[in-house]
């Protein structure tokens, strides 16, 4: 077949299974744009209002489809945009492609018009990028492209291709890639590692389990559990490893870190073997890191082999995809009796519940919190949305309150921390899971960084929840603010617009509850919502979240209130 | 504690990977004190030397993470006495010095260095050996105005053998 490089894009995509894009055109990539217009039938394409919410659309998507997300834009300018997303898919594993048209080859170096040197700009947070200047190159690269970002610890890859190279004609025919000889997609598990970890693990009084997005990404929820359940032993997660187990399962035992619950901190200070699965102990997880688990044997499960001792000396590590290395030490581990271990946590629940979780989850007071509109999302949802938080207050919230059944429902920005994630990504996460409830927990500040993303729903009818936590604050600014700047509120307060006319004015039905009394209701009917539905909830003002671990802090000095 | 250590890096010959490589310093804070890139003894696979002062931790993570992109084979780290290294200068002094002072005759001799070449204006000098001695042989010449002086960065090998052919032959074999 002899086609143009445009077309041999297209092509490549539609090889690699891909039947949806996000993406942005602009003179640099119109052959690409040319063709998808004839391929518009095979291969969707969603016009985002900006090349950032492709980036965040397309990691929503791959989230909650467990595929590639793929985005693509213009040079200079478009493809600049797109690096925020890149940054927060690199440091949370998202895999995704980003394909970018580049001025014509000659023109490479010349300052021409939008020209960017995009490899360049790219290249600190990508798995791997490539700039295509000759159409024969495009199935080759696209198809490594692919392979690259979707094994091993997924990732994002940029392609970016000269616009001669877009018009130039290949002879196309498409292998996909199954293997590069210089990368090494998952280490051989070795029998003698996994060995010497269930030893430890059998050996253990107190042990724990800490578990990341390693399990979903791994899709090893299955082993996971089999796991947890046949050793007996207590787990907690990293907020990228939320719902891969189920909320109410009696081992689960909430979350970990800076906003983490009480008893998986200061727990993680007293157990004697903590087993890391598929995490890479940031720092938002450790706090004072030479103060972290300091007594604890560390047994780490992990397939990046860059992620063994980097920030917690790993004394038993288990190199692999954990999805083969928990199946091979689920035949090793005997089943424990931990009752006053696990008593421990029940202890710490109850005194974590007395001080913080009653009063967020069931507040007498007259301000609605965060908490509580969470609880009436469980109940209306049946615990069984697809929850995309943006980041600040109403995340962590959300992260402690929500519930879920099933893996893969929690879409957060977690090492890059992006501010107006969860807007564009709730397109991608509805469009990856089309029959799940997808509901975006945003704060009003953060939903103003992307909220023209509003057109795209608009626009493709995608049936995205918005629930706007409204504290008229970027509450987790101010709450440091409060706490550690003398409540000097530099530039943390907020005039908002009026939010529901904003909604209506993209013909999306729109409700504001500011009484404890209307919110059940609303929250009912949002759910209910055949299409896309916005609902924004005042809250307090200036609601703190804990338990807290104040950063450069060690576990131990986790604080209530 | 700080030392003074060789990374060898063995990759893809990829007009990118020499900016995602030192990226990965840059992101550390961490100077490059030298390096070089040269082709292998193997076809079609290049070579990175790289020194680095840095604590033994440090140069694990930073091996840790150069392995870790797709365009390298393989990376190692050794300490001097693991390697055997060497670094090339040339200087670059007026001819009528060497006619004239007798000394320069005898600094070169002494240090073993070669004339590369000499042309009427200025006349080359090649001195291959360990920093010491390339410094050495520029404070001797410098007293007659050196005209250029230029040292390459490290190469080196190491003792032990690096086992790349295996590495990309198990690769064929798994993959045919
Ligand atoms: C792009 C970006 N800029 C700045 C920050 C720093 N930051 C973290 S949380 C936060 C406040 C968020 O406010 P809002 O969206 O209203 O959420 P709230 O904390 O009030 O729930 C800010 C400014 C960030 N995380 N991302
Ligand atoms: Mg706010």
């Amino acid at each position: 077949m002899h086609i143009s490089g445009a077309e041999a894009v297209i092509r490549c995509l539609l090889a690699e299974g891909v039947d949806l894009i996000y993406g942005y055109p602009g003179g640099a990539i119109m052959p690409v744009y040319d063709e998808l217009y004839k391929f518009q039938d095979d291969l969707h394409h969603v016009l985002t209002r900006h090349e950032q919410g492709a980036t965040h659309a397309a990691q929503g998507y791959a989230r909650t489809s467990g595929k590639v997300g793929v985005a693509i834009a213009t040079s200079g300018p478009g493809a600049t945009n797109l690096i925020t997303g890149i940054a927060d898919a690199q440091i949370d594993s998202t895999p995704m492609v980003c394909i970018t048209g580049q001025v014509g080859s000659h023109l490479l170096g010349s300052d021409a018009f939008q020209e960017t040197d995009i490899i360049g700009i790219s290249t600190p947070v990508t798995k791997w990028n490539y700039q295509v200047t000759q159409a024969k190159e495009i199935p080759e690269i696209l198809a490594r492209a692919f392979y690259i970002a979707r094994s091993g610890r997924p990732g994002p890859v940029l392609v970016d291709i000269t616009k001669d190279a877009q018009f130039g004609m290949l002879d196309f025919e498409y292998k996909p890639c199954v293997g590069i000889r210089s990368y090494k997609p998952v280490p051989a598990l070795d029998q003698s590692q996994v060995v010497a970890a269930a030893e430890a693990i059998n050996k253990a009084k107190k042990p724990l389990i800490v578990w990341g997005q390693g399990v979903i990404l791994g899709n090893a929820e299955a082993e996971f559990k089999a796991f947890v359940e046949k050793s007996g032993i207590p787990a907690v997660w990293t907020i990228l490893g939320l719902s891969a187990l189920e909320t109410s399962h009696p081992l689960n035992k909430g979350m970990v870190g800076m906003h983490g619950n009480y008893a998986p901190n200061l727990l993680t200070q007293e157990c004697d073997v903590l087993i890391a699965v598929g995490m890479r102990f940031d720092d938002r997880v450790t706090g004072r890191l030479d103060a972290y688990a300091a007594q604890a044997e560390v047994v780490h499960l992990e397939i990046d082999p860059a992620e063994i001792d980097k920030n917690v000396h790993a004394d038993y590590p288990v190199l692999s995809d954990c999805k083969q290395s928990l199946a091979a030490l689920i035949e090793l581990v005997v089943p424990k009796k931990l009752d006053s271990w696990l008593a421990r946590f029940d202890e710490l629940y109850a005194k974590e519940y007395e001080v913080v979780i009653e009063k967020d989850t069931k507040p007498t007071k007259e301000g609605l919190t965060m908490g509580e509109v969470i609880v009436a999302v469980n109940k209306a949802a049946d615990s069984d949305a697809v929850i995309v938080t943006d980041v600040g207050q109403h995340q962590m919230i959300a992260c402690r309150y929500a519930e879920f059944i099933r893996s893969k429902s929690n879409v957060t920005s977690g090492g890059l921390g992006t501010m107006g994630f969860a807007l564009p990504a709730a397109i991608g996460a509805k469009m990856g899971a089309p029959d799940r409830q997808v509901v975006a927990v945003i704060g009003d500040g953060g939903y103003q960084m992307t909220i023209q993303e509003l057109g795209t729903i608009f626009q493709t009818g995608v049936a995205v929840k918005i629930l706007v936590l409204n504290n008229e604050y970027l509450g987790m600014v101010r709450q440091w603010q409060q706490l550690f700047f003398d409540r000097r509120y530099a530039s943390t307060e907020m005039t908002n617009p009026d939010f529901v006319t904003i909604a209506k004015g993209y013909h999306i039905p729109a409700q504001k509850v500011t009484e404890r009394k209307d919110l059940p209701s609303a929250i009912q009917e949002m759910i209910n919502a055949e299409g896309p539905y916005f609902l924004e909830v005042a809250v307090e003002k200036e609601d703190n979240v804990f338990p807290m671990i104040p950063t450069g802090a060690s576990l131990n000095e986790i604080r209530l209130q | 504690m700080t030392t003074t250590y060789t990374i060898s890096i063995y990759s893809e010959n990829n007009v990118g990977l020499l900016n995602r490589i030192s990226a990965i310093f840059l992101k550390r804070h961490i100077n490059i004190e030298s390096l070089a890139t040269s082709p292998s003894e193997i076809t079609d696979v290049f070579r990175f030397v790289i020194v680095v002062n840095v604590t033994e931790p440090q140069v694990q993570k930073l091996v840790q993470q150069i392995e870790k992109q797709v365009d390298v084979i393989k990376a190692y780290y050794h300490t001097d006495e693991e390697t055997i290294f060497q670094e090339t200068a040339l200087y670059k002094v007026k001819t009528n010095f060497l006619f004239e002072e007798r000394q320069i005759q005898n600094f070169i001799k002494q240090s073993h260095a070669n004339i590369v070449t000499v042309s009427p204006e200025f006349f080359v000098i090649e001195k291959t050996g360990f920093r010491h001695e390339t410094e050495q042989l520029r404070e001797q010449l410098a007293p007659f105005g050196l005209l250029q002086f230029v040292r390459s960065g490290r190469l080196s090998v190491s003792k032990a053998p690096m086992g790349i052919s295996k590495i990309l032959n198990s690769f064929t074999e798994n993959n045919q």
